[in-house]
């Protein structure tokens, strides 16, 4: 299946990019994050961070599906 | 009339107040939130926001709805995005209701939610000419 990540702030700027799309098998957000900190070099853990499927706040455990877009949340610091 | 939005030019704060006014109410209570100069013993130059739009939305319309239910008040609330100057409007919140302690708690209240729970993010730029994004210090642990 194919995931679409976007990257906002901090993440945005270590990815050294705005998105990317990602061909899978079955997985969920934790273990999709798991890949993409070992390739971008992301510091913290997944629980530091929230995390969106489509729009929504999300389970880090919950399956993913063919077409999700996938958001990781870091810290907010809105205000 | 939208309840939460993000703004990427100034805001006309006396245009939401306006918007706030009702025969019903004698109390109206505003929260500014501003660029300030300096953030824990580094004198900042300006600042960046960035927000996750879609998300930021949705969860901006919820925090006010929940005040507005809660406190039985009308409110709104707007939050800046891109380039800001040191003295610049971040955030505004205007809260009007029949009395006064329901405006100022739901007021507190749509600001606290906001920090803790809207996904928008901060970078500061340094006078020394370093950045940083706020709140996220062992993000920034391997870059």
């Amino acid at each position: 299946m194919r995931i679409e990540i976007e990257y906002f702030a901090i993440l945005r700027e270590q990815a050294g990019q705005a998105g990317e799309s990602l061909e899978l098998d079955a997985a969920t957000p934790v273990e999709v994050y798991r890949l993409l900190a070992e390739r971008h070099g992301f510091a913290p853990g997944h629980d530091r961070l929230r995390v969106a499927v489509n729009d929504a706040f999300a389970d880090w455990h919950t399956p993913l599906a063919d077409g999700d877009r996938l958001v990781f949340i870091p810290p907010v610091a809105g205000g | 009339m939208k309840r939460f939005a993000l703004a990427d030019r100034p805001v006309d704060t006396r245009a939401l107040r306006e918007s706030l006014a009702d025969p019903g109410c004698g109390g109206y209570a505003a929260f500014e939130g501003w660029v300030r100069d300096h953030n824990e013993g580094r004198r900042v130059r300006r600042l960046e926001y960035e927000a996750y739009p879609d998300l930021a939305l949705a969860e901006g319309t919820r925090v006010v709805a929940e005040a507005m239910e809660r406190f039985s008040v009308n409110a709104r609330c707007v939050h800046r995005t891109g380039d800001l100057a040191v003295g610049d409007l971040a955030v505004w919140v205007g809260v009007s209701g029949a009395h006064r302690d329901e405006a100022f708690q739901a007021c507190r209240y749509i600001i606290d939610e906001i920090k803790r729970r809207v996904p928008i993010w901060k970078k500061e730029h340094y006078t020394d000419g370093t950045a940083e994004w706020v709140n996220c210090v062992a993000c920034a642990a391997h870059s």
